[in-house]
């Protein structure tokens, strides 16, 4: 079986060929090879989520996805996620609330808060604790991150009523 | 830790899949989500020779009803099986079931066929298509042949599957009006895998007897733990305070949960027992329903 897999894929948004060894997962593909830094390496066994990124438009674990298997995939980091702007409110929210510390969670964190944006605009505090539940943070104590996610959600439902 | 040196090759067919595995041999695995797989492979519990990645074999996919027949294809997500209208509709046990596993992006790439094969003690989707009734398909170079789910777990671990099979779908029976379906659970963080946890079905005639009864407990055994006592209980009673007492007493005779990290044998039993009262309460009437 081969050792070096050819893939090509889109990187936010950009077309990219590389042969890659079969044995590295797809952040240490996006870290080493396309030098995209924001997912973070950490636990790597699917625990913590510092390492969330979409793929074909779902948040998944970077860390339990090989890189070998991702010929045709379309893949989004928090660097595509921020130049297109789609979630500049988040992230302001996150900085006007002190939601980041040491930062290490902070990209897995708002790659995973976005899908409750769009998914679940009506969440309750609970239902967001619920869905960062697998995203680790050890400095904030969560309070600030929900907040920040709370009011990205009030301010988008005041937009879109005054609309 | 790193993963090991290993194979890889994506296959597009049942056939192809058959040709690779004969030509590989046994040191070779299939990839299915990657979700406990990879993770292992992390901890070099396990150092294939290669995978065989099977997430784009259409035979394998799917969700579909024909007659009294659920058929889930077994690359069907968790994800999926939480969203999916035919799911809910048709078995709404696996549809509660799917928010309860792990975290949303671990259900955007995990296969109910992935964790049926793994069969860990504590996982969500073997206790529910063991208390579903549900039917294994399994799928080989020499065609297919069909296991009933409480058969084809055989303890921790480990499953009827042979070298050179794979799940291809699980076969639920549709539910029927006097169907009651719930899965409840303990965890000490949301995602987690279970400390305890009980997947009911029960089948309840219009006068409120119940017909009949699977309590599948998870998290307290080798693997979806059949509770016959406490199913006994229930059957041919109505279900009310008297009938929950009895299936949580028969308890003590129908589990024998070794302890683990999160506990010795007594504190599982109680779980058990409180998860028994939570799960078959829930099927009462709001007004029975203690407050
Ligand atoms: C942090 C974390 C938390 C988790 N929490 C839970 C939880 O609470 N509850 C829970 O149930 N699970 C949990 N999981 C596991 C998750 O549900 C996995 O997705 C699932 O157990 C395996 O499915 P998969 O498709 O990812 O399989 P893979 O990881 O790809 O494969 C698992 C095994 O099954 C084999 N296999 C896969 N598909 C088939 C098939 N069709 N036929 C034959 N063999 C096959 C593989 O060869 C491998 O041996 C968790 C995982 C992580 C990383």
């Amino acid at each position: 079986m081969n050792r070096r897999i050819d893939i090509t894929l889109t990187v936010n948004g950009e077309r990219v060929s590389r042969s890659v060894d079969t044995r590295i997962h797809l952040i240490d593909f996006l870290r080493g090879e396309l030098g995209l830094t924001g997912a973070h390496t950490a636990c790597e066994h699917g625990v913590c989520g510092a390492c969330t990124v979409r793929v074909d438009g779902d948040a998944v674990r970077g860390c339990l996805v090989l890189a070998a298997s991702l010929d045709g995939a379309a893949v989004e980091t928090i660097e595509g996620l921020s130049d297109s702007g789609e979630i500049r409110d988040l992230q302001e929210a996150f900085v006007a609330r002190n939601a980041a510390q040491c930062g290490y969670c902070t990209p897995g964190m708002l790659v995973t808060a976005a899908d409750i944006l769009t998914q679940a605009p009506n969440a309750s505090r609970e239902e967001i604790r619920e869905h960062i539940s697998g995203n680790y943070c050890r400095c904030t104590g969560y309070q600030a991150i929900v907040d920040a996610v709370e009011d990205t959600l009030t301010a988008r439902r005041t937009r879109e009523a005054v609309r | 830790m790193k993963w090991p040196a290993m194979g890889y090759a994506r296959v597009d067919s049942l056939d192809e899949l058959w040709r690779a595995l004969d030509a590989a041999g046994p040191e070779a695995q299939i990839l299915a989500g990657g979700q406990s797989l990879l993770a292992t492979l992390s901890f070099r519990l396990s150092e294939p020779s290669g995978l065989f990645d099977i997430t784009r074999i259409a035979a394998l996919r799917g969700v579909s009803v024909s007659g009294s027949t659920l058929r889930i294809g077994a690359l069907t997500r968790h994800a999926e099986l939480g969203s999916d209208p035919l799911v809910a509709a048709h078995a709404p046990l696996l549809a509660k079931a799917a928010p309860l596993i792990a975290h949303p992006a671990i259900r955007n790439r995990g296969t109910i066929g992935g964790s049926l094969a793994l069969a860990d003690p504590a996982a969500e989707l073997p206790a529910c298509v063991v208390a579903l009734d549900a039917t294994i398909v399994i799928a080989s170079k020499g065609g297919e042949r069909r296991v009933p789910a409480a058969d084809f777990f055989q303890g921790l671990f480990s499953t009827d599957l042979q070298p050179g099979e794979i799940i291809a779908a699980v076969e639920v029976p549709v539910a029927t009006a006097a169907s009651r379906q719930t899965i409840v659970e303990v965890t000490r963080r949301s995602g987690d895998y279970a400390m305890a946890g009980l997947a009911a079905v029960l089948s309840v005639q219009a006068n409120g007897q119940v017909e009949t009864a699977r309590l599948v407990y998870f998290g307290v055994g080798s693997g979806a733990e059949i509770a016959g006592g406490a199913s006994a209980a229930l059957v041919g009673r109505p279900l009310d305070d008297a009938s929950i007492a009895a299936a949580q007493a028969a308890l003590t005779d129908d589990l024998d949960p070794p302890g683990d990290l999160h506990g010795g044998p007594e504190l599982k039993r109680h779980l058990a027992r409180v998860l028994t009262g939570r799960a078959l309460s829930s099927f009462l009437a709001p007004a029975e329903q203690a407050a």
